[in-house]
Formats: C-alpha cells, structure tokens, sequence
C-alpha cells in the first residue's frame, strides 16, 4: 500500500549474520509509526524480489565478500539515492573481514576440507565466489550515512532513520559507536 | 622527558584557552592545565603519573600566531599563550589520527576483550569517527601468550607506550621496550623474548592497568577461556559426608 508521499526505503544483507537486521525489527511498536513515514519495497522482510528503478534510501547490512556482494552493493548505489551502511561490518568488515589475514585458497581449505569429514570439497557452483579482499562498503562504493555497532541498537537505528525523515543530517556517533 | 617536580617559587602565568581567562604555574603543561579546569582534549599516550611521551599527537591544540600544531601534554604554559583546543581543524586532524590507527593494526571492537572499556573505541565515538576513510592494512601481528598471568595482543597495540613507562617509571623492572620502525615497530619483553621467558617481569600486572586497548590483559577473560573447575565438588562432599 504504498503513497506517493512516503520515502521508499529498500534494505538487504550482504557479509553478515542479519543482526542489524534484527536489530531493525527490535524498533517494535515503533515500527508501525515508522510504517506512517516509509515504505519498504525491497528487503529481506518482504516479499518483493527486485530492486525497483529508484529508491530514496537503501540500507545495506554486511561486508563486501563476494561477486553477489559487490553486485548488490553496486546495484543499491545506482538506485538509492541516499545509502546507508548498517552496522560494524557494512562499515569497518568486523567478522567477515578478519580472514583477510589469509590467504583465500587457507580460508578454503579450512572450512570446506580440513573440517569437514564428508565428501570434503570446495564449493564452485551455484555459490558466488568470494573477494580475494573483504570490504567496508564505502571500499567500494560511495556511502552517505555510517551507523556502527554489532548491531546498531534499535534506539540507534530509529535516531538515525528519524533524523533522516525529519530532513536533518544524523549524528550517529551521538548513538552508537564501533563494537556497541 | 620527565617532568621536574614543583618548586615553591614558580611563577604563575595568564593565559586563555577556548577564551576562557586562566592562570597556571609556569611549569605546567597545557594538558594539566585543561584538565584542572575540566576542558576536555582527547589524548591516548599521555597518563597523569607517567613521562611524557608525545606520540599519538591526539591531543593537538593551535596556539595563536604560531602556524604549526602543538601536543598539549608536551609544551609548556607561556605569559599571554592563546589557544584554542576544539576548533574544525583540530577536530579534522584528530579523525584522521584515530582513523589511521585503526586501519594500522586490527581493532575489531565487537570481538575484543576490551569492547566498552577502549579508550581507542571511546575517543573515535567522541570525536565522530563512524567510519574508517583509508584502506585497512590488513597485516596479522603476533598474540604473546606466554605469561601465566597475562597476554600481549599486537594487533590491539597502538605503541602509546603507557606499558613501557609505567613498568620502568613506577615498577621500575623495564621490561619492557619498543622494538623496531614503523609497521615493524612493536613492544617487547626484555629482549624481544617470549613474555613468559622473562626474568625481569615481575608480574605486578602496571601495564595492563594502564594500556588504553585490549592489546594488553589478564589471561582468561575472553569467553573461550571461561573454563569451570567442579573438582572441588566431589572431594568437599565426600569429606563432610565422612564426618
């Protein structure tokens, strides 16, 4: 249902495990007010399967780790005028990107033949491949807004959106920090 | 450089700092100065009660007519200075110092023993950092187990040197040092010996204590190390069961 006037907002996780997006939904009765205001019209939390033509903000969860990765973040920049990186690996890689420390092919082995003790081999199809680097967003495209933490706590989050609605610039170190 | 102590007959100096009127003994340092009277400059390697060092350079300020930056911690208060501690300029430089620090070494706040107890996490939130502009090194430094009672992590370490001043200063063991130049610099004990090898430490636990980051801890407080011991149990029970 959604108006002409509301802001679109389209959201979606890339390296990471979904918290922030968990986080997102821990706005709990907030929600509904901030249903009033936007409209999510693609996301992990809903049904739509394509990223539409143009969108007023997109949130993106997670590092860059993959071919599917840098796609979506490069597709989220082209369409969303105003993007957001949500939470601690979006902004810094946090988790994902300490395997940069290694070499992929260690990284590999590791997790697909030295533990497995079935059929131990290395995943080639229907998988995206991984980056010989992990990277913050912003390592590969422009991000306008940076909301750390490992999640962003749900006051953080509702902050940053409601400034964003209210037509002001947010001040996110004011609400959350790296490792909140 | 250690600071002399005080003498009865030092001289007080006027000056302003921020444009607030202040007066200070003359042997004072800017950074005492500001805070006695509760104006706040960020700084990591300065501690009251250790030497000053003057390396992280976090706590710069700009001195009226003088057309380069100064650490508050190692320059004295001057008759008539004006200066200014919290200007657009400074507050630039000061990101961009925090920024590089956290893209030399690998500061993951979400996993660190030190998550909320920084003074590294503590001063980015302060003073804006919400996200690293330059690109992360990425290079792996050792993690020094060796001790019984404590661990070195040098990916966590910010060579502020807080460690190596307070274990010479105030323990008096200097066990430890710095090592090396620039990404190679590192904190040493003894020489460049595992820290449980030493014959110097003397376990007193002064530089964890004083270390800004989780570079240095006290062994067993990350979660995998959280190993119960119920073998008490057993022995207690029998023993009181038997009298």
């Amino acid at each position: 249902m959604s108006t002409t006037n509301k802001i679109t907002v389209a959201t979606t996780w890339l390296d990471g495990c979904s918290g922030c997006h968990m986080s997102f939904l821990d706005m709990d009765e907030r929600l509904i007010e901030l249903a009033q205001k936007i409209d999510i019209v693609y996301s992990p939390l809903v049904d739509a399967k394509e990223l539409p033509e143009q969108v007023d903000v997109g949130i993106l969860e997670g590092s860059i780790s993959s071919d599917d990765d840098l796609e979506k973040a490069k597709a989220f920049r082209q369409h969303c005028k105003l993007l957001i990186s949500l939470g601690d690996c979006a902004v810094n890689g946090n988790v994902p990107a300490m395997r940069n420390q290694f070499k992929l092919s260690d990284v590999m082995d590791r997790a697909y033949r030295e533990n497995v003790t079935l059929q131990p081999q290395i995943p080639n199809r229907e998988v995206p491949a991984l980056l010989k680097t992990v990277k913050p967003i912003h390592g590969e495209v422009r991000v306008d807004v940076f909301i750390p933490g490992c999640p962003p706590s749900a006051d953080a989050i509702w902050h940053v959106l409601n400034e964003l609605i209210e037509g002001r610039v947010p001040d996110p170190s004011s609400v959350t920090r790296f490792g909140a | 450089m250690a600071l002399p102590a005080t003498t009865p007959n030092v001289r007080v100096v006027t000056l302003t700092i921020d444009g607030r009127d202040l007066s200070a003994r003359e042997d004072e340092t800017i950074i005492e100065v500001c805070r006695e009277n509760q104006i706040p400059i960020p700084s990591l390697c300065y501690l009251d009660g250790l030497s000053i060092w003057g390396g992280c350079r976090l706590c710069v300020v700009e001195l009226e007519g003088q057309g380069r930056l100064f650490a508050a911690c190692s320059t004295r208060v001057a008759e008539g200075m004006r200066i200014q501690t919290n200007t657009e300029k400074l507050q630039r430089y000061r990101r961009v110092i925090i920024e590089l620090l956290f893209a030399e070494r690998n500061h993951v706040c979400s996993v660190c023993v030190s998550n909320g107890h920084c003074e590294l996490q503590w001063h980015a939130q302060k003073c804006g950092v919400d996200h690293v502009s330059v690109p992360y090194r990425q290079a792996a430094y050792p993690v020094d187990s060796s001790h019984e009672m404590f661990r070195m992590d040098h990916n966590r370490c910010i060579l502020c040197t807080r460690c190596v001043r307070v274990c010479d200063e105030i323990e008096g063991a200097h066990t430890k040092d710095v090592m090396g130049r620039g990404s190679d610099c590192q904190i040493i004990t003894d020489l460049a010996a595992p820290w449980g090898d030493s014959d110097t430490c003397t376990s007193c636990g002064k530089c964890v204590q004083v270390c800004p980051t989780g570079a240095l801890v006290k062994q067993g407080t990350s979660a995998g190390e959280m190993v119960k011991d119920q073998h008490f149990l057993p022995i207690l029970a029998r023993r009181r069961h038997a009298q």
